[in-house]
């Protein structure tokens, strides 16, 4: 019995064959399970576009709208408050957009006022710093944080501040223009957040 | 050990199991109030499913909800677009990600009904696609009920009947009445026609089980897809590995 | 490549050299008779099956969500809205099942060829605590879902412990945390079930593989290789009739997995509910403190004990005969290597009452089974029209229970007083190819 011949190129890629087919069928396996991580239906359909009608906002005023669970920002902005954009250009870190902030927002909304339609702006509202949510602070007076203010947002947490393009301010924590949702309008008075123009058709 | 006391024991034993597996996968859900005609639905059959789900939406969903079911998903299931589902099946006004909820206050249908119409997101998994089938084809005019309706399948059943106008209406022929005992149903007639014949309204209760039965259960869809190619992958693992067995225990005598 | 490999092994092997010693004591030395049969893949699918559920039950947590308000929307969460949760779901409940399935099988070829017997004690009784440990982790799980067959399976064999004389009400109240199966009770089972009953198991299963490698292997027939003579083709000392457990027995129960995944595969994608066995009609309803299912049942594996429990009535206006009946079955099970005085293991070589005695053992284990799963109450109007259902169907259960007790009795009196013929047990393993 010892003395048998025993095949070992036989056996050898018997095991090498069952051992890569048992390795594909557990990994296969896993897949499932991996996949069970991925934002489930409920997760998708609360993140799903938000329609907000802009009609009933009214100039100078901002919403706060919720899509994804974050603080979207839609802000209608007076001549006055456009007009105040290019005045603190020279304060801010990255003012045209194609600095730090390049990825900031989506190419449509890569301008002054990093909008769409100028008076129209929708932001992010979360911190580029530690993600805190700034405050709306529109009046163009002195304010503590800064004597020379010209309106914009104001972060509680380690103050931060953004004009009123969300656009940061030079020599505070956030390293970046607060983030430009995807979004469009599908009509003059009612924008859709989380859909890009090309993509809407 | 005899050679055939092993083949016994070789070949019996997977075979037993086979039939076991074979019992075990029939259904045995005729329990409940005898044998029920079998429903026929075929949660496959996506023409069925929705022409099933254009009749829930019409006829069911102003009392019963689907609450653990999505529109998308009903969309992508049935091979339906967003914009047919949103304009032909939903009317209650949610968002195409959300879940079919009825709009009937509940306390208010609790009055009209005696007690809130029930969700339906799992009536075929708990009663089965036979019961819900033979229901839906059971109702019969009963004046003395408060909805006017009564039910031979589920007696006294607070339910009107919706789909009244596609099958007609159907009367009782009541047993004999013996001394001591509850009136009974003998059968039922139909003492005047609906928009549908007997036999379409058969095919029209059946689409609607079957598109209940997938509402149960969507993932019934899937398990199906994959569950033939998981079945040939092991069937060929196993085969090598009874190879390499094979192999190995020529050293064994 | 197989050189990185080698030498990680020697970097690790140098650093925690506990690790090669055991792998070869448990795996490339442990030799196991030659002659195992069908009956032998039980162990490791049971093995296999752990993990599975240990796995899938892992990823189930997840997105369960333990409370009376929530449990049942999220198991539904899981089979429609989380991506291939409803696989997961199905390879957990299917688990659940095909774990006992595995397990009486084990029992049985234990039972059969009396592997239970001097020097395996300890084996039977690690193993039998692991069926313990088993039902209870399972009872716990299927209350989980809370639907309605849940709610009111718990509320039933929580009751149990009311029958207890004196302390049985506070004691109900005391396992649920309220006055019916509620909050508090589904947060503690559903800690039970994921945490502490896993690690009591995976322990006893440790203690259980350490005790069979101490002794060695039990075989179909009964012989003890350790005894027989010494010396194979891998080691000169080591019994002749042994085979190395790898690779032999490792490529062998590859087949055994292949042949179980097939089955097990086929059930989870073709009919995950299995006619209503392994998932329940009743538990799609949620769960309902006022409406009692109108078949109210355990799931299959606990129907026998709990027939046992509905067979024997109640005495001097206590319940408590039909729960110690319960129990004593399974606490017999624990009895068996004391009970059974017979020198011969395996069946093969034992005396014709043992044969019959077993056979009609099983035979009463299935008939349990199918009175307390309600079988009975639907086939005996069905078959015999109309008789008296209840009178029929307690006649035959307590003959069913009188037989699965009286296999305890006659073993030992059969045994005991020297009634069993035993044919001549071999000297050495027999091999049949």
């Amino acid at each position: 019995m010892a003395n048998e011949v025993v095949d070992h190129g036989r056996r050898r890629f018997l095991t090498a064959t069952t051992a890569v087919v048992g390795g594909i069928g557990i990994v296969s396996a896993a897949v499932p399970f991996i996949k069970s991580w991925e934002p489930s239906a409920r997760a998708k359909a609360a993140g799903a576009p938000v329609t907000q009608s802009l009609a009933k906002i009214e100039a100078g005023q901002l919403l706060i709208v919720s899509w994804r669970s974050l603080p979207v920002f839609v802000l209608n902005r007076t001549a006055a408050q456009l007009a105040t954009l290019p005045q603190v250009d020279s304060r801010l870190v990255d003012p045209k957009s194609n600095g730090v902030s390049a990825d900031q927002q989506p190419k449509y909304a890569q301008n002054e006022g990093r909008s769409i339609k100028p008076e129209w702006l929708v932001v992010i509202g979360i911190c580029t710093h530690l993600g805190c949510v700034p405050d709306f602070v529109p009046e163009i007076k002195p304010e503590p944080f800064d004597p020379e203010w010209k309106g914009g947002f104001y972060c509680p947490c380690h103050k931060s501040r953004y004009d009123l393009a969300g656009r940061v301010y030079a020599g505070v924590p956030a390293p970046k223009n607060l983030p430009v949702p995807p979004y469009h309008f599908i009509d003059d008075s009612t924008i859709q957040i989380g859909v890009d123009p090309k993509e809407a058709g | 050990m005899t050679k055939r006391q092993l083949l016994m024991k070789r070949y019996i034993f997977p075979v037993v199991l086979a039939l076991g597996l074979v019992v075990g996968s029939v259904p045995v859900q005729a329990s409940e109030g005898g044998a029920l005609p079998s429903a026929g639905t075929n949660v496959q059959d996506q023409a069925s499913l929705q022409r099933g789900a254009k009749l829930f939406f019409n006829y069911c969903v102003g009392c019963h909800s689907l609450k653990y079911m999505r529109y998308e998903r009903i969309a992508t299931d049935l091979g339906l677009s967003e914009q047919e589902v949103m304009q032909n099946l939903n009317f209650t006004g949610a968002k195409f990600g959300e879940t079919v909820v009825s709009h009937m206050p509940e306390d208010a249908a609790a009055k009209w009904f005696g007690k809130a119409p029930p969700d339906l997101s799992l009536e075929v998994r708990s009663k089965g696609a036979d019961w819900v089938n033979a229901y839906l084809n059971s109702f019969y005019l009963d004046p003395s009920r408060p909805v006017g309706w009564n039910n031979t399948v589920f007696p006294n059943a607070s339910m009107p009947f919706p789909l009244w106008e596609l099958q007609g209406l159907q009367t009782a022929e009541m047993k004999p009445a013996k001394a001591g005992e509850d009136p009974a149903v003998e059968k039922l007639v139909l003492s005047q026609p609906g928009k549908l014949t007997p036999a379409q309204f058969q095919q029209a209760t059946r689409d609607l089980t079957t598109f209940l039965e997938y509402a149960s259960e969507p993932a019934a869809l899937q398990r199906h897809h994959y569950g033939i190619w998981v079945l040939l992958f092991l069937a060929f693992f196993t085969f090598l590995a009874a190879l390499l067995k094979k192999e190995y225990w020529k050293d064994v005598h | 490549m197989a050189n990185v490999f080698t030498s990680i092994g020697d970097w690790v092997n140098e650093r925690a050299p506990g690790m090669m010693p055991m792998y070869r004591k448990h795996m490339t030395e442990y030799y196991a008779p030659k002659n195992f049969n069908l009956w032998y893949y039980f162990g490791s699918l049971a093995l296999l099956v752990l993990v599975n559920q240990i796995v899938t039950g892992i990823f189930l947590t997840m997105n369960y969500n333990p409370s009376a308000a929530g449990a049942f929307a999220s198991v539904e969460y899981i089979m429609r809205d989380v991506e291939w949760g409803w696989l997961i779901r199905y390879m957990h409940s299917t688990g659940a099942s095909l774990f006992f399935v595995v397990v009486f099988l084990h029992m049985f070829r234990g039972i059969m060829y009396g592997s239970y017997k001097k020097p395996r004690e300890l084996v039977w009784l690690l193993g039998m605590l692991i069926f313990l440990a088993l039902m209870a982790e399972a009872f716990m799980g299927y209350v989980l879902p809370w639907g309605n067959m849940s709610f009111w399976g718990a509320k039933v064999i929580i009751s149990l412990f009311g029958t207890i004389p004196y302390i049985g009400g506070d004691l109900v109240e005391w396992i649920m945390g309220d006055f019916l199966p509620a909050d508090a009770t589904l947060n503690r089972f559903f800690a039970l079930h994921v945490v502490a009953l896993p690690i009591v198991l995976l322990l006893l299963v440790v203690l259980h593989l350490a005790a069979l490698h101490e002794v060695g292997s039990n075989n179909p027939d009964g012989v003890e290789i350790k005894k027989g003579p010494k010396g194979n083709r891998w080691d000169a000392l080591k019994p002749t009739d042994g085979i190395p457990f790898h690779p032999y027995y490792t490529v062998k129960d590859l087949v055994g997995v292949g042949f179980f995944l097939l089955i097990a595969a086929f059930i989870i994608f073709f009919a995950p509910t299995f006619g209503g066995w392994f998932l329940e009609h009743d538990n799609f309803i949620p769960a309902n403190n006022l409406a009692t299912p109108s078949h109210i049942k355990p799931v299959w594996y606990f129907t026998p004990f709990y027939a046992i429990l509905r067979m024997i009535p109640s005495l001097f206006g206590t319940a408590v005969w039909g729960v110690l009946g319960m129990f004593g079955a399974i606490a017999l099970l624990f009895l068996l290597p004391w009970l059974d005085r017979g020198q011969v293991k395996s069946i093969r070589y034992r005396g014709t009452g043992f044969k019959v005695a077993l056979g009609l053992f099983v035979v009463a284990y299935i008939m349990l089974g199918a009175v307390g799963a309600g079988v009975t109450a639907e086939v005996i109007p069905a078959w015999f029209g109309n008789v008296d259902v209840t009178f029929w169907e307690n006649l035959f259960g307590r003959l069913m229970t009188l037989v699965y007790f009286g296999f305890f009795v006659f073993l030992w009196a059969y045994t005991y007083y020297g009634w069993e013929k035993t044919k001549p047990v071999p000297e050495r393993v027999t091999t049949h190819d």
